[in-house]
């Protein structure tokens, strides 16, 4: 039989009533749609700065050479800057992670065990 | 084309030994100082390093800061100090248009996967999209593209480091790749993660150390950044400060941004990291550490380059002398600046930089076999500790012995295309499945089969069919695909064909399964 092997390996689903209504609250639901929105967005905003340096360089080139010292060109702040914008984005989630999803977790976690 | 590339391979390492001559017995001496101590801490690290747990994922007891470094010791390969410096050194701008490709992968490897995948699995990536799914055909599917990526990672780090070594030590490529091969050996087989870790922390230490001291001696030397620009500039043009043939092609480079941001969520060795440390806080933690300590490594890395251009007498052509790609740039710059123990702890540093890589990627590339194939398709996942631990290290000695051979075999081939397919691969076969697996209650086992094996063999196929194969490699006139990265194409096929199949063949069990998951991965709760 085809299906024997994945029939032992695979766990019977166990949920127990707490574990239902926990998954089926309206706070657990409202947390994993929140965690996704947060992440979306910085996605979206990692994405606009990244691709938007990326495509600067061939749509923009005279923007990007712009002299803004004696020799330094435009170019080199913004790259600089992308780096920055990334560490900065990566910890704004971690800030809001330990801040708002964290004390959550914590909350539906205890409601679990009970 | 090809005597013509090894007469200069050969000129190349005769200006080096000319030029570096008996300085080799310095760079040896801090070379064998490094190596002795990861040694102890392989033998302390093995006493504690009983079971598959401990082999595979430390005893899940690495901190975050910890794992933050080791995580950058990961992926701070030889290639990123030596080749951006390099490229910087030679090219100007374009190098660190490199450079922040190589760092935007992080925060999205936060957003998406980070978390998720530290409750859902146990040693692979693979655990995580085979978590509801069936698993022998999902374990062997993900098996292909894991040991796929992490090959061509390998055969790409050990080429590169055959040729650095020669050029800076003087031994030949040969023994360069026994060694690596034997002391990298050493360290996961009687060590296994743990001892692996401990690697690359010091290695991720003394690599910053090493980066950063070059640079605060380029700024001494020359006064502020702006100064060493002007310097540049005066030298070679202003061209050297502005964004050149890199990004000429917005598509191309789309597709390359793509390959680098996405691919990291799917090298299996960085994925495996996640295991290490005891919960999902403690892994988005420790991406944090990663991002900060690898941003900075970036932001630094071009002053190198261009302090070399402008210090190192006879400038850009000194350095291409050495070695045609610019490689040498960060070393000899070393030997400028501090002489030749600088120049010996500079080689050092980036010897122990390509060992420590070579040995997380076999580690991964052990893991996939033996956690994936041998313990969960051969032995359904009933084998006992003792088991696990034999395959685990039987798999270690085969890819460590194919690693210093695929090294030897293709000794003088461009590695570029390598590093591009390794990263192919994992965007497009890992980390659609992987992505798809964790949010997306309607996957199924068929989907996730047909979307990993079409991003593998996708990317392979066109690769092999693009500029850098078909035309560099095989010598024809054009190609027949005219991509260089084919990461836009072979990724959103994965996807499509992962969706379209999963909706064809619905998986009540599976997305029965998919509300159980859930705790698990938002709430942590049964997570090892």
């Amino acid at each position: 039989m085809a299906y024997t092997a994945s029939n032992i390996s695979r766990a019977e689903p166990k949920i127990n009533q707490s574990a239902t209504q926990v998954i089926e609250s309206a706070d657990f639901k409202r947390l994993v749609s929140l965690r996704w929105t947060v992440s979306m967005v910085l996605l979206a905003l990692l994405f606009v700065t990244y691709y938007g340096y990326i495509l600067l360089i061939p749509y923009a080139p005279e923007f990007m050479t712009t002299k803004i010292g004696e020799v330094t060109t435009a170019a080199i702040p913004i790259g600089v800057g992308v780096i920055v914008v990334a560490f900065v984005l990566t910890a704004f989630y971690v800030g809001w992670a330990n801040k708002s999803y964290d004390p959550e977790v914590e909350r539906l976690k205890n409601t679990l065990r009970k | 084309m090809l005597t013509s590339a090894r007469q200069l391979l050969d000129l190349a390492a005769q200006a080096a030994d000319y030029k570096l001559g008996e300085r080799n017995n310095t760079a040896l001496l801090f070379f064998f100082i490094i190596v002795a101590i990861t040694l102890v801490i392989t033998y302390w690290a093995a006493k504690k390093t009983k079971t598959s747990s401990e082999f595979y994922a430390a005893g899940r007891s690495v901190s975050a800061a910890q794992n933050g470094l080791a995580l950058a010791g990961d992926y701070m390969s030889a290639a990123s100090f030596l080749g951006i410096s390099g490229m910087v050194a030679m090219k100007g701008y374009d190098g660190m248009v490199y450079a922040t490709g190589w760092l935007v992968g992080w925060p999205a490897l936060m957003f998406l996967v980070a978390e998720p995948l530290r409750n859902l699995g146990k040693f692979t990536f693979a655990d995580v999209v085979a978590f509801r799914l069936r698993q022998t055909p999902v374990r062997i599917a993900s098996a292909i593209g894991g040991i796929l990526t992490v090959l061509f990672y390998t055969i790409a780090q050990m080429v590169g480091s055959g040729n650095l070594i020669k050029l800076m030590f003087g031994i030949p490529y040969l023994w360069a790749e026994i060694i690596v091969g034997v002391v990298m050996l050493a360290y996961v087989l009687f060590g296994g993660m743990l001892a692996t870790t401990w690697v690359q922390i010091i290695k991720a230490c003394l690599l910053l150390f090493g980066v950063s001291l070059l640079t605060v001696l380029v700024l001494v030397k020359v006064g502020a950044p702006t100064d060493l620009y002007a310097k540049v500039a005066h030298e070679y043009g202003q061209k050297m400060l502005e964004p050149g043939a890199l990004a000429k092609n917005p598509l191309e480079a789309v597709s390359l941004g793509l390959a680098l941001m996405l691919g990291l969520l799917g090298l299996p060795h960085i994925l495996m990291r996640f295991y290490t440390v005891p919960d999902a806080k403690a892994a988005r933690k420790s991406v944090l550490y990663a991002t900060g300590l690898i941003g900075y490594f970036y932001i630094i890395i071009p002053i190198v380059g261009f302090g070399a251009a402008v210090l190192i007498p006879g400038g850009q052509a000194a350095i291409k002398a050495i070695d045609a790609g610019g490689n040498m740039a960060a070393p000899v710059l070393a030997l400028t600046l501090g002489g030749t123990p600088f120049l010996g702890f500079i080689a050092a540093v980036a010897f122990a930089t390509i060992l420590a890589v070579v040995a997380g990627l076999t580690l991964a590339g052990a893991s996939a076999y033996s956690h994936d194939i041998y313990v969960n398709v051969i032995k359904k996942g009933k084998a006992t500790e003792e088991e696990q631990m034999h395959a685990a290290k039987r798999a270690t000695i085969v890819f460590g012995i194919f690693a210093v051979g695929l090294g030897i075999l293709f000794k003088g081939q461009n590695v570029a295309f390598m590093v591009g397919l390794a990263f192919s691969i994992a965007a497009s076969a890992n980390f659609p499945a992987l992505f798809m697996s964790i949010v997306w209650k309607r996957f199924s086992t068929q989907g996730a089969v047909a979307a990993m094996l079409t991003g593998a063999f996708l990317s392979v196929g066109m690769i092999l069919l693009s500029p850098t194969v078909w035309v560099d490699v095989f010598h024809n006139a054009s190609a027949i695909i005219p991509l260089k990265n084919p990461c836009v194409i072979s990724m959103t096929a994965s996807f499509i064909v992962g969706i379209v199949v999963s909706l064809l063949s619905p998986d009540p069990l599976a997305q029965a399964k998919f509300e159980d998951e859930k705790l698990r991965t938002y709430l942590g709760v049964g997570a090892e």
